[in-house]
């Protein structure tokens, strides 16, 4: 069975005045249907821009240079913008970090989830309606009574399902959730999460996950992708790609981790991304790499598989030598 | 002993004005001392709501209490004439939360420090002044050289709030008080701050109130920590206790529903509340009965006060009835001293 998500080699670019800023270049993978699947990056490594590409709402100056999106056998990128608004919301989903203030503060809960539904010609009046909107609300733990509420009246965790509600009005076959807690504090994080997984199971949908909490992809994830400047440098089942971290980026995110297992031991991450505009040669994590050899400076590598079963970008994957140098590293 | 700053059965009550009747204590009978002898950092954690900013901004001068005092060298800071009030800004310190903001887009990132330097004449001239400002970049591990001239937008978050850092350090601070310093910059570029932040603490022995959501990195540059639940005390004490051992049903929550970065260690389940709880009302008794699952009728009637239930801790609740009860004032006595 062919996968619900497939993307190959896509590339989007922002036209600057000093150049094409390549925020996705390249990147290829695919999200089976009912599969978590976690996008792990800093801020700039591109991966609300493979949100937006998918939703196709990638605005000028960006653009999608090439590459082929396809969602449950469709092209994504060949529809029509009328077909796309019918794709969206229906088939595919996105809740931001802020969907919570993009709901309208003078209009109740209750008309927003229905504008939606309205604007998918979901013929639905009184009773009927507003049936629906409570068995919608119930799904994400909030009471029927929210419906008739404004947005104000609710904290944000609600206000968050309420997006999460509407995201999944539809019944989506992929739900983008790109940060959707990381303005919400922990206790509400997790009920916020908790909700998400029990819908998207119920459903059947597929959800990717977009963030940079490595704790929140271990909990949610079933397989995760790392990315750095616009590529896929890792990817992997959850449990592989936690426990036996490849490339030496994935491992830098994994060690500069504040933990609370051990107190006071801070690994500092080394350098910061490079600029998208002037990208390094070769291999684009060599400037930051602590394994650095003159190979990587002229040839970028490419994923391929490694001993523990997952995939990774790396020169020293040739060799069997990251594991090596990290265990090394670990012992001194 | 004169403490440097302190925070006297501090109470901050907003609304019950003509427009919102509905009043709502922001903190409630608070007290904290920061001594100038024992430099330590003081983690203070809490959700949104917990009252952590009111505390920062009373204990800053930039809100009055209700109630009770906030006194620098033992005067009331509503009582400080103008020399007192300069030498209580250059001694206490604030760091806020977004890098972004205090920043002029229009003038280079030089003019946050020059700023600091003219109003406090710290150089007498065009030369010291350029020193002291490449020694405070250096301090907290910024190269003068990429970093001066520049304009906001050329750095990075990490990088504007370090510049914010090395400003609070350019008048030699006894105290700084850094309100969710790193919660908007990148997670891989928090390290860095904070390194920076407990390095001052270590090399000029100033103190730090670091106050965040986020209990991992209080737990990583804190001494002492305190946790907040809506304007009260619900756990304060040694931080590596609270955190391997939280005693509080409340800390409890919290740290459980910290996602852990390891698949094999599922979240713990959030406990409903016991059938007391549920029935609480809010106003009287315990603030967190009615998410608590132990919760029982004592915890309905009155709030429970700090019972010290080591030497090095106390925590706010029923639980621990044999210990004996701290009075406010006494919550920072628990703490302890690198």
């Amino acid at each position: 069975m062919p996968p619900l998500l497939d993307v190959q080699n896509l590339r989007v670019y922002y036209h600057t005045s000093h150049g094409p800023v390549k925020a996705v270049d390249g990147i290829s993978f695919s999200i089976e249907a009912r599969e978590r699947y976690g996008l792990i990056g800093e801020s700039g490594s591109g991966k609300s821009t493979i949100a937006l590409s998918l939703m196709r709402m990638i605005k000028p100056p960006g653009r999608i240079e090439s590459g082929h999106i396809s969602l449950d056998g469709v092209n994504v990128l060949e529809r029509s913008e009328e077909q796309m608004r019918q794709i969206r919301l229906a088939q595919i989903a996105l809740v931001t970090q802020g969907a919570m203030n993009s709901l309208n503060p003078v209009i109740r809960i209750k008309i927003q989830i229905a504008d939606g539904l309205r604007n998918h010609s979901v013929r639905m009046n009184g009773q009927a309606l507003d049936d629906f909107i409570a068995g919608l609300l119930w799904r994400v733990g909030l009471r029927p009574e929210v419906a008739n509420l404004y947005p104000h009246q609710l904290s944000g965790g609600m206000k968050q399902r309420v997006c999460i509600a509407i995201a999944v009005s539809l019944r989506p076959k992929l739900i983008i959730a790109d940060e959707p807690t990381s303005a919400l504090d922990v206790v509400v994080q997790r009920r916020v999460m908790e909700t998400l997984r029990r819908v998207q199971e119920e459903l059947g949908a597929s959800v990717i996950l977009i963030g940079h909490d490595m704790g929140l992809m271990a909990q949610f994830t079933d397989r995760v992708g790392v990315m750095y400047a616009g590529r896929l440098v890792e990817e992997g089942k959850v449990g592989d790609l936690f426990s036996k971290p490849q490339h030496p980026y994935t491992q830098l995110l994994m060690t500069s981790l504040p933990t609370l297992e051990e107190k006071g031991i801070f690994q500092l991450a080394r350098g910061a991304p490079p600029s998208l505009l002037d990208l390094p040669t070769g291999c684009v994590f060599h400037p930051r790499c602590p394994y650095k050899m003159e190979r990587c400076t002229i040839e970028e590598p490419i994923l391929q598989t490694t001993w523990s079963g997952h995939q990774a970008a790396c020169h020293l994957l040739d060799n069997g030598q990251v594991e090596a140098e990290a265990q090394e590293k670990r012992e001194s | 002993m004169t403490a440097l700053l302190r925070a006297q059965h501090v109470t901050k009550v907003f609304g019950g004005g003509l427009i919102s009747r509905s009043k709502t204590a922001a903190l409630k009978d608070f007290s904290l001392a920061i001594s100038t002898e024992q430099p330590s950092i003081i983690g203070v954690v809490g959700e949104s709501g917990s009252g952590k900013t009111t505390m920062a901004r009373l204990l800053l001068g930039l809100e009055s209490p209700t109630e009770g005092e906030v006194s620098y060298r033992g005067k009331d800071l509503r009582k400080l004439g103008r020399d007192e009030w300069l030498q209580f800004r250059r001694d206490v310190q604030a760091v806020f939360q977004d890098p972004f903001e205090v920043y002029n887009p229009f003038y280079r990132v030089d003019h946050v420090l020059e700023v600091p330097i003219a109003k406090f004449r710290l150089a007498s001239s065009r030369r010291e002044a350029q020193m002291l400002m490449e020694q405070v970049l250096q301090a907290v591990g910024l190269r003068p050289g990429e970093t001066l001239g520049r304009y906001p937008h050329e750095l990075s978050g990490g990088q504007r709030q370090r510049v914010m850092v090395a400003r609070a350090l350019l008048v030699k601070p006894k105290l700084i008080i850094a309100d969710e310093p790193v919660s908007m910059i990148d997670a891989s570029l928090r390290a860095s701050v904070l390194d920076n932040l407990r390095k001052l603490n270590e090399d000029f022995g100033i103190s730090l109130i670091y106050i965040t959501h986020d209990l991992t990195t209080a737990y990583q540059i804190s001494d002492n920590i305190i946790v907040l639940y809506r304007g009260s005390v619900a756990e304060a004490g040694d931080v590596r206790l609270v955190v391997k051992q939280p005693r509080h049903p409340y800390t409890q929550l919290l740290i459980g529903s910290i996602p852990l970065p390891d698949p094999d260690r599922p979240w713990t389940g959030e406990t409903a509340p016991s059938e007391i709880g549920r029935q609480a009302k809010d106003g009287a008794g315990c603030l967190f009965a009615p998410r608590c699952p132990h919760a029982f009728e004592q915890c309905l009637e009155i709030a429970p006060p700090l019972y010290l239930t080591d030497s090095h801790r106390s925590a706010a609740c029923y639980l621990f009835p044999e210990h004996a009860p701290l009075r406010a004032e006494e919550m920072d006595s628990v703490f302890i001293h690198a």
